[in-house]
């Protein structure tokens, strides 16, 4: 079908959303899952300075598990909520396959979506909110009373809450609501599943099981699933690939071994890792901080001056040419090991390496450079 | 009475009062008790006394006398009429004043309130020239056949006009609070607009409403100033219980005059009860926060 746009279409698509439903052998959760491509997408909220959205495009493999990860006011949610249909954008195109659905109505895109407050239905059971995208269907394609009794029960199975189906959500915990949400937002069986922020109101433990936990029901549905998220971890973790956006725009898109080991820009280096950074320069084939070389340069690595950026953990403390002298801030003991905090001269923040001797805070260390990377001053 | 030798004596007795660890009951519920005593509970209880002198069968042959029928029947209809349309127009001004953004929306916001602050028969007198025969709604209305003014349609628009800042500022809140989210998520899951208003955004207003249709109901049944003027007052068509008790005061029938407010009392009291009791029920049913 092409992106051609007519009345028409509209009907078509509230057929073909409906059809696989009806068609769906009764305990099958699995989907084939639908691509989703935003092309240029922009937003403008009003008011002066930048677009929440500048020309945004991306393309989402069907089944894919994405993160749209980046610093609040990013516009990752808002990119999610154009996704969803929830915000109308001031240009560009959203498509579901091949399907055009900028203009079609947030109530027939088929997309299930799961709020950052979970937004249940305070005055309605874990049942009545699980069961109301069933019972929202148009009359003809309402499944019957016992069929949504059976699809709920199901569904209170894979989210693993059978026994709550009559509470009330205000008497559930936070990751037992993120749990019904999840529920209710795959009750309607959605070609694309979105989440804002799901884990962003649970404290650290429910976090880290909700994660496992959701990666697993992935798996079993494998429905094309786009979740935003500001927590580098979670992104790693969790997705297939990463999109990270900064001020309206994409700076990277890639798996979170691309973003982590080579990020497109200094805002992903930071962004996706501790990062420590030096004011530098490149020149005659090395790289010089405050005069001195400290490693080789890569072929391809701009030239002049240059921000220096390290990992951690490509830090170690280290003797003679080529190491970065600092100070000790810190020492401490932790589950695995003892780390020490040192500031590098020169750096505006300290970073946690690991060290094996006992340090003093103010006693002076070199740290020897395993690897490193240069992003053009600015 | 110290309180070392007040406490095991209340831990002993059935539970009227629990231990806490905050303070405050005894002093206000004193406070509350004595206070409810003399403003409300002693001056209800010199009418019903009063009222009692006419005797039972004195009291009998009153109300069962058809004109104070007529009157009570008006009275109690009409305001339960003029409460459910505020109830429902209410909420349809508290959802325009809070969800949109309009110019004059802040002068519109306090001549809501209007009702409230003027004295009821300035009311009366402009509601009863607007829509007297002559007047400028009553006039095109006349010519459709509808005749507003002293009729009970008129008492029910003066009702009408007095109740409504208790529908829409009872209710205002609770709209200022609703969950956009929500409304959202009923929208994504593939609920047409009505039944997400029926379904997800109505609910949680109803106790607010049904407060609003109280307060409104009771402001009705004793509305007087303004419905004078534009009832006509006709025995057994347009007259309103108030206003009876009025001519049995100026006619010096002061038994009658109570006798009259005390039934009009033990029905109010009823149908409030009533409101009330409903209102429990769905807070528990559409309340659960």
């Amino acid at each position: 079908m092409t992106a051609g746009f007519a009345p028409s279409t509209l009907s078509l698509r509230r057929e073909a959303q409906v059809r696989p439903v009806e068609a769906a052998a009764p305990d099958r959760l699995r989907h084939a899952g639908t691509s989703v491509r935003v092309d240029g997408i922009i937003k403008r909220y009003g008011g002066p300075g930048p677009a929440a959205l500048e020309g945004v495009s991306l393309a989402i493999e069907p089944g894919e598990l994405l993160a749209l990860l980046g610093p609040s006011g990013s516009g990752k949610t808002t990119l999610l909520r154009v996704i969803a249909g929830l915000e109308i954008p001031d240009g560009g195109r959203v498509f579901f396959g091949s399907q055009d659905t900028t203009d079609i109505a947030v109530q027939r895109r088929g997309v299930g979506f799961v709020f950052q407050h979970y937004a249940l239905f305070r005055h309605l059971t874990v049942f009545e909110n699980i069961a109301y995208g069933l019972r929202s269907r148009p009359r003809a394609h309402r499944p019957k009373e016992d069929e949504i009794r059976r699809r709920v029960e199901r569904l209170l199975e894979l989210v693993q809450l059978p026994d709550l189906a009559k509470r009330y959500p205000g008497q559930l915990s936070g990751g037992q609501r993120q749990r019904v949400a999840l529920a209710r937002a795959l009750a309607v069986e959605p070609s694309v599943l979105l989440l804002d922020e799901p884990f962003g109101a649970l404290d650290a433990q429910v976090r880290k099981d909700l994660r496992r936990w959701l990666r697993e029901i992935h798996r079993e549905t494998g429905q094309t699933t786009i979740f935003v998220t500001h927590d580098q971890d979670e992104a790693l973790e969790l997705a297939d690939r990463i999109a990270i956006l900064n001020k309206g725009r994409i700076e990277q898109v890639g798996a979170p071994h691309e973003v982590q080991d080579h990020p497109a820009s200094r805002f992903v280096m930071s962004f996706v890792g501790e990062t420590a950074r030096l004011a530098a320069e490149v020149a005659g084939g090395e790289v010089r901080v405050a005069g001195r070389p400290v490693i080789a340069a890569e072929p391809g690595w701009p030239q002049g001056p240059v921000d220096l950026c390290l990992r951690p953990w490509d830090l170690t403390v280290g003797q003679g040419p080529g190491t970065l002298p600092g100070t000790v801030r810190e020492w401490r003991r932790t589950g695995r090991g003892t780390v020490a905090e040192i500031l590098l001269d020169g750096a505006e923040a300290p970073v946690e390496v690991k060290v094996t001797d006992v340090y003093e805070p103010g006693d002076r260390v070199a740290l020897a450079v395993g690897a490193a990377r240069v992003f053009p001053r600015g | 009475m110290s309180n070392a030798a007040a406490l095991p004596a209340g831990r002993a007795a059935p539970r009227f009062r629990r231990p806490s660890a905050l303070p405050g009951f005894r002093l206000t519920f004193g406070i509350t008790l004595t206070y409810l005593t003399l403003l409300v509970l002693l001056p209800l209880a010199v009418l019903l006394l009063r009222a009692a002198s006419v005797g039972p069968a004195g009291l009998w042959a009153l109300v069962t006398d058809a004109r104070n029928l007529a009157a009570l029947k008006t009275s109690f209809g009409l305001s339960l009429a003029a409460a459910a349309i505020d109830a429902v127009f209410g909420l349809l001004v508290a959802w325009v004043l809070t969800r949109y953004r309009f110019p004059g929306r802040r002068i519109i916001d306090a001549l809501v309130d209007l009702p409230f602050a003027l004295p009821t028969a300035v009311a009366g007198i402009a509601l009863a020239s607007l829509y007297a025969p002559n007047g400028w709604l009553g006039e095109p209305l006349m010519a459709l056949g509808i005749k507003v003014a002293y009729t009970p349609l008129g008492i029910l628009v003066a009702l009408v006009f007095v109740g409504l800042p208790f529908c829409v500022r009872t209710v205002q809140p609770l709209v200022a609070e609703i969950d956009r989210s929500s409304e959202e998520a009923a929208a994504i899951l593939g609920a047409s607009r009505f039944r997400a208003l029926v379904t997800v955004i109505l609910p949680p207003l109803i106790p607010a409403m049904l407060t609003g249709f109280a307060l409104a109901f009771a402001r009705a049944v004793g509305e007087y100033g303004s419905v004078i003027f534009v009832a006509g007052n006709l025995p057994y068509v347009s007259e309103i219980a108030p206003l009876l008790i009025v001519i049995k005061l100026e006619e010096f029938n002061y038994a009658g005059a109570t006798a009259i407010a005390a039934v009009m009392l033990l029905m109010s009291f009823t149908a409030l009860l009533a409101i009330n009791l409903v209102q429990d029920f769905s807070r528990r049913r559409f309340g659960h926060v």
